[in-house]
């Protein structure tokens, strides 16, 4: 993407942080919840002589995440130890994978635009998370509820052009970690953490310009800006002849601004070496397939499967394979109703609204994908008329009872003998004596005045297309 | 009966026959501790409940609930493992004030089978050194001649055991801590293979090379703890899964159909020659057993002591980090910490926390993990290590057994080399490559010097083939029928 001349080169390193019951190397929680410093036993706190046993969820998931990425598993992979020193780091160490992490030469592919970018995933590793330092003033406390906690770091290339495409990116994981539900994708509480190396260089330029790390940047809109910014601040330095300085940069979301947090000259030797306390992990080939035949669709797939086999609006099916969860709820739906597109309308429309206005989640809908698929055949058989099913969705929503039920106790069951609707007719003419010899004297624009009528007199069970034969009939 | 000359299985069948209790056995113990101990500083800290604990130990035999390999048994633990309650200082400043909240596993299984704890024993500091002398606590004397040192690190678990201040201790193994020790005092020093016994909870020096093991008056004994601290533990990765063989109860001395393999490289300039004396005695002692004595060589031994120093001072100096003050242990004093910077709470903390042997071994492993000299220095050192474990799988394809000195000479005097630290690593020349290829090893009282200070026989094993190893050993224990022959009264 040119911006005034120049080009920008973008990766971003991904921290997934693992939704495993225990952390990475003991058995303490890692509930979010928890009061501070809690989760907390003498492994997590680094005590002399403990030591970490590894968690073999947090491999399964890794993994896990790899495949879904198309990354290379290696069969054995190896923990290191990044030394430095931090009081929210409790043992002056974090274990970490170095030269040999568990996923390498991945790539993900999304749509940016209508257009499909391919990002390359150099690699993943696994690595526990420190403590949370929260500094006042003058004095610093810590929570060591957070250190010791699972976490992927996924890398990609240097391979994004536009703060558009690194946010889609973002996103594209984020939807996949959460279809793997291996994270709960949560930026505000850092389950999901972003970190952006912005470089600018000339367009026509070949090497790299000097790259400066964004972090801390908690939503995907202000990844956007967070590089929107760097990128134009980037072009004003090199365009001014000054240099840009290798670092690293906050973004502050209120100023819309990056600052510099620490330089490159701060930068530290992390004399990474093998963790002598454990054994390499190796993942075994039977472990491996179970593992490959346990990943879901994943969305780009499903999406595409909507679109090609069952019709779907490439929108619709965008919107509906967002979540795992709301996909879920879509193929149980047209499943049991037998049409795609009916059960994507009601979905996109009413349910999504619903739950939208309620705060809920789909999972946690009072209207399950059973009731709503048997709401849909009875408007299809002519039960109902899909007026008549808003209401009995409210229903269906405020109650959770199923729609044969509201239908009944509504009464709402659409009327569709001959006999009854003529009836109406004939009454609504009568009442209406001016209407109908102005209908006859040419106003044929009051046939729908007529309709309305007879609808709302029975109380919107007719049969419109009943309604409209009769009256037309009836008025000749 | 005399404690004094009791074997361990005697004590805890004697505490469970109700022959003798366990409270009086830890008494006796004590009281020799504060009679003698003064002289020789082997203790860091009693144990003040050990008492009570007999006391329930005898109540629980009395109302038949006595199990235990090791019931009411009193042990001295190495000042490097923790101990639920009781301050484990690993012989530092900056561990002085560290209660741990949880018992290492090595002490979880003493007394699982009903041991005592004792007491706390002085070491060289977070296990670095080979005298003793780099404790924080005082140097601890060698109880056979009071100007000497007992060796090091596992000094005060040598010492103790040598001057009858606990039946049995539990040292630990880094580059020789254990076996050096063990020779400099003439007691049995037992480092059994590497993933035997689980580290949990023991001072971490240099992960990849320590092991615990027992430090006792006879190979038995030796076995004995062994077979009770042995064994795959979930809370160690390294440990191995195999099966803890019944050592003590399949030792015998016949060497019939065994091959010891005598070390060609073991005769150096600087081998002393009572301890050159000592172990030919000992080969003709493992011959006359029934042994075939036959050559090996594992030549790069003559590397063993860099690589090792290299190796231990990388690792150490990450595991050390986590002293910094903010979460355990001592922290310098500060008039405020408000705006104080961090650079200045860590050097000032662990500047005043540890000693100099321990800031030396930091430095080094820096600098062999900084990006430059990581290759050349670390992974270097890594592929030496590999070589000398090849070499001695070479070796055991032809011979069972290794027969070696444990240390060029015998005890040397306080004093004598702190200010010479190449001397002073020099010594661990026959013990470190031990450790380097994860092999077991022991050290047996085998003789004395002119001066009459004790020396040892060093045997080395293949991996996981302690049995044998025991067995060479009781055959010189038997040969060298030094029963009753201790540095105090008897």
């Amino acid at each position: 993407m040119n911006h005034r001349g120049y080009e920008s080169v973008i990766g971003i390193e991904v921290h997934v942080q693992l939704k495993t019951v225990s952390k990475m190397f003991s058995g303490d929680s890692t509930t979010f919840e928890a009061e501070d410093n809690r989760n907390t036993s003498p492994i997590t706190m680094g005590m002399p002589g403990t030591l970490p046993v590894v968690n073999k969820k947090a491999i399964e998931f890794s993994v896990k995440t790899g495949l879904a990425l198309g990354c290379q598993i290696r069969p054995s992979s190896v923990f290191a130890r990044k030394n430095y020193f931090y009081p929210d780091l409790p043992k002056g160490y974090q274990i970490s994978q170095y030269d040999q992490p568990i996923c390498e030469h991945g790539e993900l592919t999304f749509t940016v635009d209508g257009r499909e970018k391919t990002v390359s995933i150099t690699r993943a590793h696994m690595e526990e998370d420190a403590g949370k330092s929260t500094h006042y003033g003058d004095y610093t406390l810590i929570n060591y509820n957070r250190a010791g906690i699972p976490l992927l770091e996924v890398v990609s290339g240097p391979d994004m052009s536009s703060p558009q495409e690194a946010a889609e990116y973002g996103r594209t994981i984020r939807q996949i970690v959460r279809y793997l539900g291996v994270c709960d994708g949560n930026l505000e509480e850092g389950s999901l953490r972003c970190d952006c190396n912005v470089s600018v260089r000339k367009i026509g330029v070949k090497t790299l310009g000097t790259k400066v790390e964004i972090k801390n940047i908690n939503s995907f809109r202000f990844i956007e800006k967070a590089i929107e910014f760097e990128i134009e601040r980037q072009i004003d330095l090199v365009e001014r002849g000054e240099k840009i300085i290798q670092e690293t940069r906050l973004y502050d979301p209120d100023k819309n601004k990056t600052f510099s947090m620490r330089t490159k000259e701060d930068a530290q030797d992390y004399r990474y070496f093998p963790d002598p306390d454990q054994l390499p992990v190796l993942v075994a080939a039977e472990d491996l397939e179970r593992w490959k035949s346990e990943i879901p669709e994943l969305p780009r797939a499903r999406c595409r499967r909507y679109v090609e086999q069952n019709g779907l609006p490439e929108s619709d099916a965008n919107v509906l394979t967002a979540e795992k969860e709301v996909a879920d709820f879509f193929e149980e739906t047209a499943k049991y109703c037998g049409n795609y597109k009916a059960a994507s309308n009601w979905i996109m429309t009413e349910i999504l609204r619903s739950l939208n206005e309620s705060g809920k989640t789909v999972t946690e809908s009072p209207v399950s994908p059973h009731h709503l698929g048997e709401m849909i055949v009875l408007i299809e058989k002519g039960t109902i008329s899909g007026k008549i099913g808003k209401t009995v969705f409210a229903e269906m929503w405020a109650t959770g009872k199923d729609p044969q039920t509201v239908i009944r106790e509504k009464n709402l069951v659409q009327i569709s003998d001959s006999s009854s609707i003529l009836k109406i007719v004939e009454d609504v003419l009568a009442t209406n004596p001016g209407q109908v010899a102005d209908y006859k004297g040419g106003r044929t624009k009051l046939f729908g005045f007529f309709v309305g009528a007879v609808m709302k007199a029975s109380k919107g069970q007719a049969n419109p297309d009943l309604v409209n034969q009769i009256l037309k009939e009836k008025l000749g | 009966m005399n404690p004094l000359q009791m074997s361990l299985s005697e004590m805890a069948e004697g505490v469970r026959q109700q022959k003798l209790s366990s409270r009086d056995l830890v008494e006796f113990y004590r009281g020799r501790i504060q009679k003698f101990d003064k002289e020789i500083n082997s203790f860091i800290s009693l144990n003040e409940e050990a008492g009570a604990e007999a006391s329930r130990i005898d109540e629980a035999v009395k109302s038949g609930r006595s199990n235990g390999r090791l019931l009411g048994v009193p042990i001295g633990i190495k000042d490097l493992l923790c101990t639920k309650g009781l301050a484990t200082t690993a012989g530092s400043k900056i561990l002085s004030n560290f209660i741990p909240p949880y018992d290492c596993t090595v002490v979880s299984r003493l007394k699982e089978e009903g041991a005592i704890v004792l007491g706390k024993l002085n070491l060289d500091e977070f296990a670095m050194g080979s005298s003793n002398e780099t404790s924080y606590f005082g140097v601890c004397r060698n109880p056979w001649n009071k100007a000497y040192v007992p060796g090091g690190s596992s000094g005060g678990s040598a010492a103790a055991v040598a001057m009858g201040l606990a039946p049995a201790t539990i040292g630990t193994d880094t580059g020789g801590s254990i076996r050096q020790p063990a020779s400099f005092c003439g007691v049995v020093g037992f480092k059994p293979t590497y993933g035997r016994v689980s580290r949990y909870g023991i001072v971490a020096y240099a992960s990849s090379l320590d092991q615990a093991g027992p430090m006792t008056r006879s190979v038995a004994d030796a076995a004995l703890l062994s077979e009770v601290i042995s064994g795959q533990d979930p809370l160690d990765q390294t440990t191995t899964q195999r099966k803890v063989p019944t050592w003590q109860s399949q030792l015998k001395a016949d060497l019939k159909g065994l091959k010891v393999g005598v070390l060609k490289e073991f005769v150096t300039d600087s081998l002393h020659a009572d301890v050159k004396k000592t172990v030919n005695a000992g080969i003709e002692a493992l011959c006359e057993a029934g042994a075939e004595i036959v050559e090996v060589s594992v030549p790069l031994t003559k590397f063993a002591v860099p690589v090792y120093y290299l190796i231990a001072a990388s690792e150490a100096s990450s595991n050390l980090a986590r002293y910094d003050g903010v979460k355990y242990g001592h922290r310098a004093e500060f008039s405020s910490l408000s705006g104080l910077d961090l650079e200045t709470f860590y050097s000032k903390t662990r500047g005043e926390g540890f000693g100099d042997e321990v800031k030396r071994r930091i430095m080094l492993g820096t600098y062999c993990l900084s990006s430059g000299y990581f290759d050349q220095y670390y992974t270097k050192a890594c592929q030496v290590r590999r070589l000398i474990k090849n070499e001695y799988d070479s070796a055991f394809a032809k011979c069972d057994v290794i027969v070696s000195p444990v240390t060029t000479t015998p005890a040397f005097k306080i004093g004598e080399r702190v200010s010479d630290p190449l001397q002073m690593y020099m010594n661990d020349l026959f013990t470190t490559s031990t450790n380097l290829a994860g092999l077991p090893g022991i050290s047996v009282p085998f003789g004395f010097s002119v001066d009459r200070l004790p020396i040892g026989v060093q045997l080395t094993g293949a991996p996981f083939a302690e049995q044998s190893l025991l067995n060479c050993a009781s055959a010189l224990e038997v040969a060298a029928n030094l029963k009753g022959v201790v540095p105090y009264e008897s």
